[in-house]
């Protein structure tokens, strides 16, 4: 379950140890932009020695690197990958880096003892590049968990201006989403950076449920109830789907293949959504069972 | 291993603890400050000392300042010092 994934400065260890109290599902400990160039030595050991020691509160545990276009993103890997992270976030990612990414892991993986898969990889898709190859991308590896999508870099490379609103990475949510839903893999939005309008993030989240995002980025402790709120299902979805489950089952017992509830025919989409909503509701503790 | 040349890592924030290193002759030293001196000092002595081992480093006098830094993060600082210290 990644309905919040909590960016984190990799080199600020006050920051790192309060991260797992906050709420948010996932703890993104941040190598690449959050920390200067004459830092990343320091940020990378700081960052090993949080996974090593730090209980991190069930949140999962993703590190995101520096880009293996320089010497850095190799360091980084080398160093923690060697500790079992869950993720790693790889930032403007393609074809060949997760490629190339997948196999130096593999490699680690199998002189560290760890099971072969078990770190997975996130690509940022941040470049327009990206956005057209996103379906290639989650292929080329079976590590890939998720797609994180990165808007401020990709207007940047877009050459159009971010706005709250957000239309112009419409086509660009469209495009992951549709990618992510058919390889089965997570689809996290980008990150809301008005890090003090609530009703912003609010309906910038709601915008990217509807068309199928399944979480967000945070880039601030306080956005995360908002984006958990959004991104859980709502009591009354829960009441909706406990009902079609209940007149399924009501169904199959009288033979019916097709049956209606409120008026509505329930076919097997609808019923696939109600499971969907009851599973997620589960993961996340609003119901037992 | 000797470090061969003065180098320092962290910060003064809270929980971070200020690290420089220098190479000395007499083998390894600590001249410690700390929020925490009474209570932890000799546990972050100990933290540095076993760290300056772990690295196989026998002539660092390490400076260092602590503002309530954690075990994890005493060790990357003195850790990426050191490290700075041999490059």
């Amino acid at each position: 379950m990644r309905r919040s994934m909590l960016f984190i400065p990799g080199n600020n260890p006050s920051m790192i140890q309060n991260a797992p109290i906050l709420g948010a599902d996932s703890i993104i400990l941040d190598l690449e932009d959050a920390v200067s160039i004459d830092e990343k030595d320091s940020a990378r050991f700081l960052v090993r020695n949080a996974l090593l020691e730090l209980d991190f509160n069930g949140c999962e545990k993703v590190v995101r690197i520096n880009s293996i276009n320089t010497e850095l993103g190799y360091e980084d890997i080398d160093v923690i990958a060697k500790v079992k992270p869950d993720a790693l976030l790889v930032p403007k990612a393609t074809e060949d880096a997760i490629k190339e990414i997948d196999e130096l892991i593999s490699t680690i993986e199998g002189e560290e003892g760890f099971k072969l898969g078990s770190i997975k990889l996130i690509p940022l898709i941040e470049t327009a590049f990206g956005v057209e190859d996103v379906f290639n991308i989650v292929k080329s590896s079976k590590r890939v968990a998720a797609v994180l999508l990165g808007a401020e870099d990709l207007t940047a490379d877009m050459e159009i201006k971010r706005t709250k609103e957000g239309e112009e990475i419409f086509y660009a949510r469209s495009r992951i989403v549709s990618a992510c839903k058919a390889l089965k893999v997570d689809a996290i939005d980008t990150p809301f950076t008005d890090i003090n309008d609530f009703e912003g993030l609010k309906r910038d989240c709601q915008r990217a449920k509807l068309i199928g995002m399944t979480g967000k980025a945070a880039v601030n402790p306080r956005q995360i109830d908002t984006i958990n709120e959004v991104f859980s299902p709502s009591m009354e979805d829960i009441e909706w789907a406990k009902r079609v489950i209940a007149a399924y089952d009501e169904a199959q017992r009288e033979g019916k293949g097709v049956f209606s509830l409120d008026g509505k025919m329930v076919d097997a989409p609808v019923l696939a959504r109600a499971k969907n909503v009851l599973e997620k509701a589960k993961a996340i503790g609003l119901i037992k069972e | 291993m000797k470090i061969t040349k003065p180098a320092k890592a962290g910060t003064m924030e809270s929980n971070d603890i200020y690290i420089m290193v220098y190479p000395n002759e007499k083998g390894n030293e600590i001249q410690l400050d700390s929020i925490v001196l009474k209570q932890f000092g000799k546990q972050i002595e100990k933290v540095i000392m076993d760290t300056l081992k772990e690295l196989e480093v026998e002539n660092a006098l390490v400076v260092a300042k602590d503002r309530g830094a954690l075990d994890y993060t005493i060790r990357a600082r003195v850790e990426t010092a050191i490290k700075r210290a041999m490059k």
